[in-house]
Order: structure tokens, then C-alpha cells, then sequence
């Protein structure tokens, strides 16, 4: 398992935003009434985007006050979970897939790449703008190797990498360029990169009409 | 020469994202095609095409999809019933779930529909794992054209069945795969796996007997009960029915994901739709073949291997996902099993002890066995320590963590004891056959 611990450094206070509150309120909606626990991870998603990317402790009480839920709850959950980042990160946080997938594919390289450009794993370049961590896999093993930057735009993920591709990635960042989430060379998206050679049937998307349903009659008079 | 899976036989027809994901086209294609009327057929119905269709779990188990619907309470009491979709796609080299919830949604907006109404069950949870942030976005907008469209809420359908579905979404934690860990995360706490009895059938999500499927199994039943029970069984062997979504990751030349027919060989997989192996067939090292948690197989096996559940448990592997992640000889075999030794050490939630502390100690042999540091007497330690979490845990993830290992021992042996040797003769411990292209 993970041993994560709360950040040494920790601001006096947090509150809750207005948008932050409405924004929870739509998931509190989805689960039975007294059920409002139910919400909790989503609402540290959203309080960690509000907090700029993590999750400083007083914002754990204020989500435990908000939920109505014991602050040692709240507390297990934001250091279980690996997707809670427990200290500040940099304005593009990236999250390098390195199992096994991504690895036989060249993640390796691709590492030595946010080292050279970002500095040592964990920590955040000296502008503030990046920061990079190894997770484990993303689910995107057909597309590897893959990262995620999480910032301001989202948490898209950039796939098909090479150590070139990447290089571009961080540099159109850093230099605030947009950048297009998805595969970095000519795929869609999980097709062969030569050309999908599957569901390329002409006009057949289109054909599917409605037929009698099977078995109907027969096990109609099966049953009882 | 194997025939093909052909286009018309297809259930996934927008796996690729070539179409628009959208209600509108999502209909042209099939989906909500005559939903009403499958509903009106019946709860019994449904499940008995369920299980005559030869349906196993797309998740990795493969337990018989229907057969476990039939498990909820015939009536419902004072306890609602809940339909509860594990979208917490994890499993190193498995990405087949992300591109049904991005590209078809709603296949499983409807498949949880029908599976729901079958199990008598008013709600839905589609709990997707949390890094799948477009996924969920995606999913959601498709829910809200659904529920725009009267296909699901009050009445769905016109079918005077009542039902809603949620998006909920965890925080990256590979354990939350586990159903009753996926049911802890829903409540809002750690993923931590429950004991079993009572299963979910009895007392799942809020103490309400509730069901876990995968995101596969549930997208697929309105297709299956639309073209019928014996057209989904004419696919794959007796036992291993159906069609299934393969993804085809690590030395091929072109990985991808692609839907084919249970028991197809593992070579026609590979060669027709992933480009072949790096380098040629020959070049080929080893497979894992569902998912990293399965044992991977050495060549000889690959050769003939066919690609279900009942063959790959025959050559002591399993089907699992269908996550295929394929090695060629360059690749440094141990350093890659080291790794998912380490991803099994940062996943498992602490619960129980010769997990927590297994997959630690494991993990840390397995790395001095990839430097060459160990001793020649600690293959056997490993081996035995593995057998040690094998079955004393309260989740298969101890399982999972030690069969990866089992493996390699199984097929590479001699090249974990070529590299204590060349450690102790200070020779290079391992040197990368010549490397494809």
C-alpha cells in the first residue's frame, strides 16, 4: 500500500466557494437521502480543483462540515485515494504511466524526459508551472506509452507518446500554447495506427432496422 | 485460416470513436432499437436469454452474467435493489471499458436499463475510475440525453418502469475493481474489500442487495436479446460464448483494441489485427494474456493457444480481461514482471496482513532478482511465499500479485538464474537480445 501523509506546510483557513458548494450539491442529489457521504470523493475532486490542484487539511474540514461527516473520514479517504494530491503541485501537473504496458513501450525514456524538462519525480519546476509524478496504469495500455496533465483545461490524457512528441507537449505548455488531448501521432483513438481494419463496412451504420425479437413465443410458453 | 468476426456481427460498432457518440446516431446504429419491447417481455425472460446465451463476466472472473442476475430477492421488501456497473477500469493492459462509455454510451445506458429492470432494481450507479475525467463527462452528457429522450427516468421507455442511473466516480485506487471495495468507495469511504457472505446479491450497496457487473457485460444484453440467445452462443466454444472486446498493448506494430469472437487463436489476433509481433513471430518472448494478473505464457504456448476462458486456464493462465500485453525478446522479462510486483505492492489497500506486507516483500526480491542480487535459494522463498498470499486474503488482489510471479518462475527459471550467475561472475546480468526494428 501507499503511505501518504498531509503536507508539513498548510495554510491557516479554507472556505468552500459558492461554485464549489452548487457544484456538490448536483452529486449529494444522486444518492438516498442521509446517503450524502456517498458524495464525498467527488467533492474532494472538486475541492481539490477549487484549492488549485490539492487538497490542503483545511479544506478536508470543510468538506467533513459540509457533509456532515466525521473529519477523520474524510481524512482516510483523501490519503487512500491516490488521485488526492496531499501537496501543492505545478500549474500542469503530469502523471506518468509507468506499469508495465507503458514501460515495454518506453516510458522509461519518456521519464528521463519530465527529469530533464520538469526536474526530479515529485517535485514542482522552480516557475510553478509543472510538476510530475509516476502513477500506475491509466487504462490506456493500447495507446502507451500515455500520461495525464491535469490543469487548468481538465485532466486529458496524451497518448502514443516518444520521447520527440512529449518534448513539444511541454514546451507548447510552457509556453502556453494550446495542446490537443488524445493520441500525439495519427491516430483517432484505439485503432491500429495503420488505419482501422475493422468497422469500416460502407453504409452500414446506418441499415440496422427493428426485427421481431427471437424466442419470443417459445419461451413465453416456457415459462409457467 | 480462421474465418474473421465480420462488421454485421459487430456489437461495438463505434468502438473507434469513427462515429458521433451521440443519441441520434447512437440509434441508427441499434441501440434503443425496440427497448420497450424487450422490457415487455418480461423479468424471466430476460434472464433466461441471459443465461442461454452462454454469457460470461467481461470484468476477468467470468462468472455467468445471467446466472448471477437470477441471485437478486424474487420481490423486493422494505430494501430497494440496486444495478451497480464497475467502470473502475484498471487492470494493467486492459483499456476496453474507456472506449465503450467515450464511444457507445449508450449501449450501456440501455443494457443498465434492462439488466436493471430484470433485478427489479430502481437505480443504477456506473462507478468509473477517476482519471477517466473525459470518460465521465461523456457519460454523463449521455445520460442527460436519455433522460431527455424519456428512454430512462419516470416511465422509461413507456414501459411504466421507473429508473434512474447516476455517473459516480472514484480517485484512482486499482482495489475499487473489487465489487465490494467498488460498493465501500460508493458510500464514501476507503476501498477496502468486505468479507464474504453476505455477497451483494443479499447485502450490497446501503445494506440493499444490489449487483456488480462489468461495464462489457452490461452493454452487450440489449444486442443479445435483440438478435437472439443462439446468435451470441455461434460465436467461441461451448463454455466461452460470444463476442469479446481484446485489447492488444506492448511489442505488436499496431496495438489497438478489437472485438472478435471468443476462442479465437491467439496468433490470429495478433497477426491480423495488431500488425503482428515486433520483429516477426519468431521474435516473440511472452504473452500475458488477460490482464497483468494472470500468468504470463512463453511462445511455445502462444503458438496454439486459443484466446477463451477454459483453453487459457488449461495452460495455467487465464482469460481475465482479455487485456493482452505482448513481450518480444528484447524485452527484460523479469524488470517487467518487477513491475507489476510494484504496482501490486502501491495498490493493495493494507487490509489484510500477508497482502500489505507480501506484496511489499515480494516486490523487493523480485528487484534484487532483476539486478541479480539475490540468492539462487530465494527463487524457491519467492515461490513459496507467493503460495503464502495465494488464498489468505479477503480479495483476489493477493491472488493477483502472486500469480504474475508464479509464472515467470514457471516458463523463465534459468533466465532469473543466468543473472545471479552473471552477478556473482561480474559479468552484464542481462543483455537485450537484438531488438526489432
Amino acid at each position: 500500500m501507499s503511505a501518504r501523509r498531509l503536507a508539513k506546510d498548510q495554510p491557516d483557513s479554507f472556505v468552500l466557494s459558492a461554485a464549489s458548494k452548487k457544484e456538490i450539491a448536483v452529486w449529494i442529489k444522486k444518492y438516498p437521502k442521509g446517503r450524502q457521504a456517498s458524495a464525498l470523493i467527488p467533492g474532494l475532486w472538486i475541492v481539490q480543483k477549487q484549492a488549485g490542484g490539492w487538497l490542503p487539511a483545511p479544506a478536508l474540514e470543510a468538506i467533513a462540515a459540509h457533509l456532515d461527516m466525521p473529519y477523520i473520514r474524510v481524512y482516510e479517504v483523501a490519503t487512500f485515494y491516490t488521485m488526492f494530491n496531499l501537496a501543492p503541485v505545478g500549474e500542469h501537473h503530469v502523471q506518468l504511466c509507468g506499469t508495465t504496458p507503458c514501460w515495454l513501450r518506453g516510458a522509461g525514456d519518456l521519464k528521463k524526459v519530465c527529469e530533464s524538462k520538469i526536474g526530479p519525480k515529485g517535485s514542482v519546476s522552480a516557475d510553478g508551472k509543472f510538476s510530475w509524478i509516476e502513477v500506475e496504469c491509466l487504462g490506456a495500455c493500447a495507446n502507451a506509452p500515455m500520461i495525464q496533465i491535469s490543469n487548468a483545461d481538465g485532466d486529458g490524457y496524451y497518448e502514443d507518446l516518444t520521447t520527440e512528441n512529449l518534448e513539444v507537449l511541454l514546451d507548447d505548455l510552457a509556453a502556453g500554447r494550446k495542446v490537443k488531448p488524445g493520441p500525439q501521432n495519427a491516430r483517432h483513438t484505439s485503432e491500429p495506427e495503420t488505419g482501422a481494419t475493422t468497422l469500416n463496412t460502407k453504409g452500414f451504420y446506418n441499415k440496422v432496422k427493428k426485427k421481431k425479437l427471437p424466442n419470443t413465443s417459445k419461451t413465453k410458453a416456457g415459462a409457467k | 485460416m480462421v474465418e474473421l468476426l465480420r462488421d454485421k456481427d459487430r456489437i461495438f460498432t463505434n468502438l473507434y470513436g469513427l462515429q458521433d457518440w451521440r443519441l441520434e446516431a447512437a440509434r441508427k446504429r441499434g441501440a434503443w432499437l425496440g427497448t420497450n419491447e424487450i422490457l415487455q417481455q418480461g423479468r424471466d425472460w430476460i434472464i433466461d436469454n441471459m443465461k442461454a446465451s452462454g454469457l460470461r463476466g467481461r470484468g476477468g472472473a467470468g462468472f455467468p452474467t445471467g446466472l448471477k442476475w437470477s441471485f437478486m430477492p424474487k420481490e423486493v421488501t422494505n430494501r430497494p435493489h440496486y444495478l451497480v456497473v464497475n467502470a473502475d477500469e484498471s487492470e494493467p493492459g486492459t483499456c476496453k471499458d474507456r472506449e465503450m462509455l467515450r464511444h457507445d454510451p449508450h449501449l450501456l445506458i440501455e443494457g443498465a436499463l434492462v439488466a436493471s429492470f430484470a433485478m427489479q432494481a430502481n437505480a443504477c450507479y456506473v462507478y468509473l475510475r477517476g482519471e477517466y475525467v473525459q470518460e465521465r463527462n461523456r457519460l454523463q452528457a449521455a445520460i442527460d440525453e436519455a433522460y431527455a429522450a424519456g428512454l430512462v427516468g419516470k416511465n422509461a421507455c413507456g414501459s411504466g418502469f421507473d429508473f434512474d442511473i447516476y455517473m459516480h466516480h472514484g480517485a484512482g485506487a486499482y482495489i475499487c475493481g473489487e465489487e465490494t471495495a467498488l460498493l465501500e468507495s460508493l458510500e464514501g469511504k476507503k476501498g477496502q474489500p468486505r468479507l464474504k457472505p453476505p455477497f451483494p446479491a443479499n447485502a450490497g450497496l446501503y445494506g440493499c442487495p444490489t449487483t456488480v457487473n462489468n461495464v462489457e457485460s452490461i452493454a452487450v444484453g440489449p444486442t443479445i436479446l435483440r438478435r437472439g440467445a443462439a446468435w451470441f452462443k455461434s460465436f467461441g466454444r461451448d463454455n466461452n460464448a460470444g463476442t469479446k472486446v481484446f485489447c492488444i498493448s506492448g511489442h505488436v506494430n499496431a496495438p489497438c483494441n478489437v472485438e472478435e469472437a471468443l476462442s479465437i487463436p491467439m496468433t490470429t489476433l495478433i497477426e491480423e489485427y495488431a500488425g503482428g509481433v515486433r520483429g516477426g513471430w519468431d521474435n516473440l518472448k511472452c504473452v500475458i494474456p488477460g490482464g497483468s494478473s494472470v500468468p504470463l505464457l512463453p511462445r511455445e504456448i502462444c503458438d496454439d493457444v486459443l484466446m477463451d476462458f477454459d483453453a487459457l486456464s488449461a495452460v495455467k493462465s487465464g482469460m481475465g480481461t482479455a487485456g493482452m500485453i505482448v513481450m518480444d525478446k528484447s524485452t527484460d522479462v523479469v524488470a517487467a514482471i518487477a513491475r507489476l510486483s510494484y504496482f501490486y505492492k502501491h495498490e493493495s489497500c493494507g487490509q489484510c496482513t500477508p497482502c500489505r506486507e507480501g506484496t511489499g516483500w515480494m516486490w523487493r526480491v523480485m528487484e534484487r532478482m532483476v539486478t541479480g542480487e539475490a540468492e539462487m535459494r530465494e527463487i524457491d522463498m519467492l515461490l513459496d511465499v507467493s503460495k503464502q498470499i495465494e488464498g489468505h486474503t479477503i480479495c483476489a488482489l493477493g491472488d493477483a500479485a502472486a500469480w504474475p510471479i508464479q509464472g515467470l518462475i514457471r516458463h523463465f527459471r534459468p533466465e532469473i538464474e543466468e543473472r545471479i550467475n552473471n552477478y556473482r561472475a561480474n559479468k552484464p546480468v542481462f543483455v537485450s537480445q537484438v531488438a526489432a526494428e
